[in-house]
């Protein structure tokens, strides 16, 4: 219990900037290794995708959140537990689809591009580039150490000159337990 | 078009350079640093190159942080000298990214062009709460990048490499050109 204490909800805080700027060397780095914007975009994910993997459990450990009865009880949590944990903006969330298992988060500053401190802007022929898709990757990852299979992608970005950036979540399935042999 | 320069249309440019609030957290970064360290890890063969693409990544972060840091802390100052620019780095630059200022600043005893900035615990450290066992130098390097890239791009050029010494120790070594040149600005 004491450890638990210990670690609390409190983590350490760094400054944005050199979050967003080694964000940002790395982009540039991806595009002078692959040929395409797709590539680069689908590496991002990936990266992201083991982040997610990683990061789930340093969020469970740290938040008092239990499990998520529905998707609308994990739409919260990660707009005003984790996005507000981690990257310190706590997105809106709508466009609810009438089943209840699409949404969107609509975030007005992407510390990963923060709009009022940022140093990017998308090169004309980079107009492919899906730049924060890293974030995506890593809301995927995330959700599936929990059992659910979600589709993530950026609907608008404000680097395309939209007025806002906005993520769209799909619910896909439960992914079932496959316990290795032995373990019950 | 030297893709460092703005589009017209952007109005990139008209931002303000203010201080953001902004903050992120730790493990935030960590999880990105050590992504960007398996990446390079990926694509290199050696040790040495791995701390090579480091630092180059680090350098893309340092010839962008010193503009808005020029401009919020020495109100668009640059400085001339060998020693304030090296004092700016090691209170302003390190504050600004690092939360702190660097441990120490020293001078080689035998060599006038050399500098080393010390940091006891090395800065992986402060990104990665379990110390590793068989440390490496990969985050020291990229932090070596950014202070290669914030000299340079002042107009001191200089070679930043990270050791492993009372800490970690970044060893600057400054151009010829730079050490001639802060002599004629004393003997004015």
């Amino acid at each position: 219990m004491s450890r638990q204490t210990n670690r609390g909800t409190e983590s350490k805080k760094m400054n944005s900037e050199l979050f967003n700027l080694t964000y940002g060397s790395l982009v540039a780095q991806l595009c002078k290794d692959y040929e395409n914007d797709e590539d680069v975009n689908k590496q991002l994910e990936k990266m992201g995708y083991n982040i997610g993997v990683r990061l789930i459990e340093d969020f469970l450990a740290r938040s008092n959140v239990g499990r998520c009865h529905d998707f609308r009880e994990t739409a919260d949590v990660i707009a005003k537990v984790a996005f507000k944990m981690y990257l310190g903006i706590t997105p809106t969330i709508t466009n609810w689809s009438p089943a209840g298992d699409e949404f969107s988060l609509i975030l007005e500053n992407n510390p990963l591009n923060n709009p009022l401190v940022d140093f990017v802007e998308l090169p004309d022929n980079h107009s492919n580039l899906i730049y924060s898709n890293m974030l995506c990757g890593v809301l995927r990852g995330a959700l599936e150490m929990v059992q659910m299979a979600v589709d993530v992608k950026f609907a608008q970005d404000t680097l395309k000159g939209d007025s806002v950036t906005e993520i769209r979540m799909k619910f896909i399935r439960r992914i079932e337990d496959n316990l290795p042999a032995g373990e019950e | 078009m030297d893709s460092r320069f703005s589009r017209g249309k952007s109005t990139i440019l008209e931002r303000s350079l203010a201080r953001p609030k902004t903050e992120v957290s730790l493990s935030a970064f960590a999880l990105l640093f050590s992504e960007i360290v398996q990446y390079c890890q990926n694509r290199v063969y050696s040790v040495s190159e791995l701390q090579a693409k480091l630092s180059e990544l680090g350098q893309q972060v340092g010839c962008r942080i010193l503009d808005p840091l020029v401009m919020r802390e020495k109100n668009g100052k640059r400085e001339t000298k060998v020693i304030s620019a090296l004092l700016f780095i090691k209170v302003v630059a390190w504050k600004a990214l690092f939360g702190k200022e660097a441990d120490k600043l020293e001078q080689a005893n035998d060599d006038d062009k050399t500098y080393y900035i010390i940091e006891k615990d090395p800065l992986i450290n402060a990104y990665i709460s379990v110390p590793k066992e068989n440390s490496t130098l990969n985050c020291a390097s990229f932090t070596a990048g950014i202070v290669e890239s914030l000299l340079t791009c002042s107009g001191f050029p200089a070679k930043v490499t990270a050791h492993w010494h009372k800490g970690t120790t970044l060893m600057i070594k400054f151009d010829e050109s730079v050490i001639a040149r802060d002599k004629a600005l004393d003997g004015r």
